[in-house]
């Protein structure tokens, strides 16, 4: 590590801007991190899954047309046929294309899975640092809320929400947010109390630091590896919620979910027809990216926690 | 003689919502230039004090002046007291962020106070000034990638890149190596002889109060029983307990070695009269009651004894003998 840093060291200019410095520093601490987590097999394999879903996710609508996955359109396909040249993954009840319904499927789910990780993150720091931080009375008004979120049973409450609001991808992204978000915040708020009480806290503070300096140059970066984890090992459940809401019924009638398709599939008998084309593969992508997005996480997690290494 | 840097009238720090008194009732000059050690046993509120008077812990009464202001405890009296005070500490390993490059542990203190001028030279010329040259081989390094003697030094260097009228340490040299202990006192010595800086040293080691300090403050639960110039307060200890504490130093011979028995101060139970009396030799061999000071010793709490010079005492015994 030491060699990446010292590495012509001798050569520069003696006074280097402080502004370089930390960026070279940063590069270096990003390189070093990026270099641990090339070494885990599992880990790269994902990435490389998830790199796939992602680039199908944004080429699908300049490769197909929407229209052609609408009922209206395929009266002319045959219905129920088995994979082919034509429908490399078969065709459903209305003569749809199920490999068009899957790429178009990826992009509601990753969008719902990535937007609802960043609403529960969110709200989850925010209110962890603030009641980590500044402890006392704010820290026990804000986790007896987060305890009664906590423990609101979470099934019922999305089904309540989204019966009750518009049904919408956001109503979707609102409903997981808002029931997910408890946990990060406990999770937080328990790194920073760990890291207020450390000494460079102190020693900061005793320099004539206020709380914003604080909590910007010493709390957050510390907290900050363990919110990335998180938010890696969040995806993935935020995709399933989308997924159970979906095949509920629960979702945006209007839009191809992953969890939409195999509500459809089971509605119309797919599976006692044998047509196994309609269900397997909406399944097995969100195995996959499931799969994959705990895996990233979890190395993520190994990578940036100190803890988690060995020195 | 002039203007105190510090001044501490009456010091009360209360943790437990007043249940433990960690500072009892403390006053205090500390004067330019000058070194003063808190010495005492853990536990005795050195620590609390020295984290009191920079702003670390809240004061439950009395005052604290700087440089003859009063300090307030909002952010911005805050703030510019501690452009004037700074403080190291016994951890520099702990002290120092892991992720923080030792260019930036440095320049953080800086920019927090907005100096002016060119940063780069101001980090380079107060690790210089640690003792750390050249000082542009350890802008990129890391805490881990130092020794902790150095760690220590770029703390101090930290701290005294801001400039301050006074230091706080605590106990700056408990953590290191034997054989680098001299080396960091006589850096924070050179910071006193150069810049007429003051400096406040916790500490448990009489043997650095004796190298280092030129008044030696002793403290016992929560409250200072002797101060005095360093070389009379260790030469010729009055109080009962600073006589126990030098008797059991080994560098120093010609004394009969003192353990001293009872219970171990509790901050939270305070004992009635003198707060030494049920640990107190003098009590224990009869001597105080032969001088007939023993109801006075159990009964009656006492402080530093007025004005009598240099040198003052919290003890009865003492008191009796002057009067």
């Amino acid at each position: 590590m030491s060699g990446t840093v010292e590495s012509g060291d001798e050569v520069k200019p003696v006074v280097a801007s402080p502004a370089a410095i930390r960026w070279e520093r940063r590069r270096a601490s990003m390189g070093d991190a990026w270099g641990r987590l090339r070494s885990d097999r599992l880990a790269m394999i994902s990435l490389f899954v998830l790199l796939g879903f992602a680039v199908m996710a944004i080429i699908t609508p300049y490769v197909s047309d929407r229209a052609d996955i609408s009922a209206v359109n395929t009266a002319d396909n045959p219905t129920w046929a088995s994979p082919s040249s034509e429908f490399w993954l078969g065709t459903d009840h209305l003569g749809r294309s199920v490999a068009l319904q899957v790429m178009w499927g990826a992009r509601v789910s990753l969008f719902v899975g990535l937007a609802a990780t960043l609403l529960t993150i969110v709200i989850g720091s925010v209110i962890g640092i603030v009641a980590g931080f500044f402890g006392g009375w704010t820290d026990s008004v804000l986790m007896r809320i987060t305890d009664w979120f906590l423990v609101i049973p979470f099934l019922p409450t999305a089904i309540v929400l989204a019966a009750v609001l518009e049904r919408s991808l956001w109503t979707i992204v609102f409903v997981i947010g808002i029931t997910s978000w408890p946990s990060t915040a406990r999770l937080v708020r328990s790194q920073v109390l760990s890291v207020r009480s450390r000494l460079y806290v102190d020693r900061a503070r005793a320099l004539g630091a206020g709380r914003v300096h604080v909590i910007n140059r010493h709390i957050f970066p510390n907290v900050l590896p363990l919110v990335m984890a998180s938010t890696t090992l969040a995806v993935p459940i935020s995709i399933l919620t989308e997924t159970t809401l979906s095949f509920l019924g629960l979702g945006d009638p209007t839009q191809v979910s992953w969890g939409a398709i195999l509500n459809e599939a089971r509605e119309k008998g797919a599976i006692d027809r044998g047509a196994w084309w309609y269900y397997m593969p909406p399944g097995m992508a969100i195995v996959m990216v499931v799969l994959a997005f705990t895996l990233v996480g979890r190395a993520t997690e190994t990578v940036l926690d100190p803890r988690l290494r060995e020195r | 003689m002039s203007e105190p840097v510090l001044s501490l009238h009456n010091v009360q720090v209360q943790f437990g919502g007043g249940r433990v008194h960690a500072v009892d009732t403390v006053s205090l000059d500390v004067h330019a230039g000058e070194v003063l050690a808190l010495v005492g046993e853990s536990g005795c509120g050195k620590t609390t004090l020295i984290r009191s008077i920079i702003g670390l812990e809240p004061l439950a009464a009395g005052t604290i002046t700087v440089d003859g202001e009063k300090v307030t405890g909002n952010a911005r009296g805050l703030r510019a007291l501690r452009r004037k005070v700074q403080m190291i500490f016994q951890d520099p390993s702990g002290a120092l962020n892991p992720r923080h490059s030792i260019y930036e542990s440095v320049a953080e203190g800086l920019r927090i106070h907005k100096v002016k001028g060119h940063e780069p030279q101001l980090v380079g010329d107060a690790l210089a000034e640690a003792g750390l040259r050249p000082p542009e081989r350890f802008f990129r390094r890391f805490p881990h990638e130092v020794s902790g003697g150095q760690r220590q030094r770029v703390l101090i260097a930290g701290a005294m890149a801001l400039r301050p009228r006074l230091l706080l340490a605590d106990e700056p040299v408990a953590s290191l190596d034997a054989s680098i202990r001299g080396e960091i006192l006589a850096l924070m010595r050179s910071y006193v002889d150069r810049d007429g800086v003051s400096i406040v040293a916790v500490t448990h080691d009489l043997g650095l109060a004796w190298n280092i300090a030129d008044r030696v403050a002793v403290m016992y639960l929560g409250r200072i029983v002797e101060i005095g110039p360093a070389e009379e307060v260790l030469r010729a200890p009055q109080h009962p307990y600073t006589q126990a504490l030098l008797s059991v130093v080994p560098e120093i011979e010609g004394m009969e070695q003192q353990i001293l028995t009872g219970e171990t101060p509790d901050p939270s139970r305070v004992p009635s009269g003198c707060r030494f009396h049920p640990r107190c030799p003098l009590v224990a061999n009869g001597e105080a009651e032969r001088r007939g000071i023993i109801d006075k010793c159990r009964g009656v709490d006492l402080e530093l004894e007025p004005e009598v010079g240099e040198h003052r005492v919290a003890c009865h015994a003492v008191h009796v003998t002057r009067t």
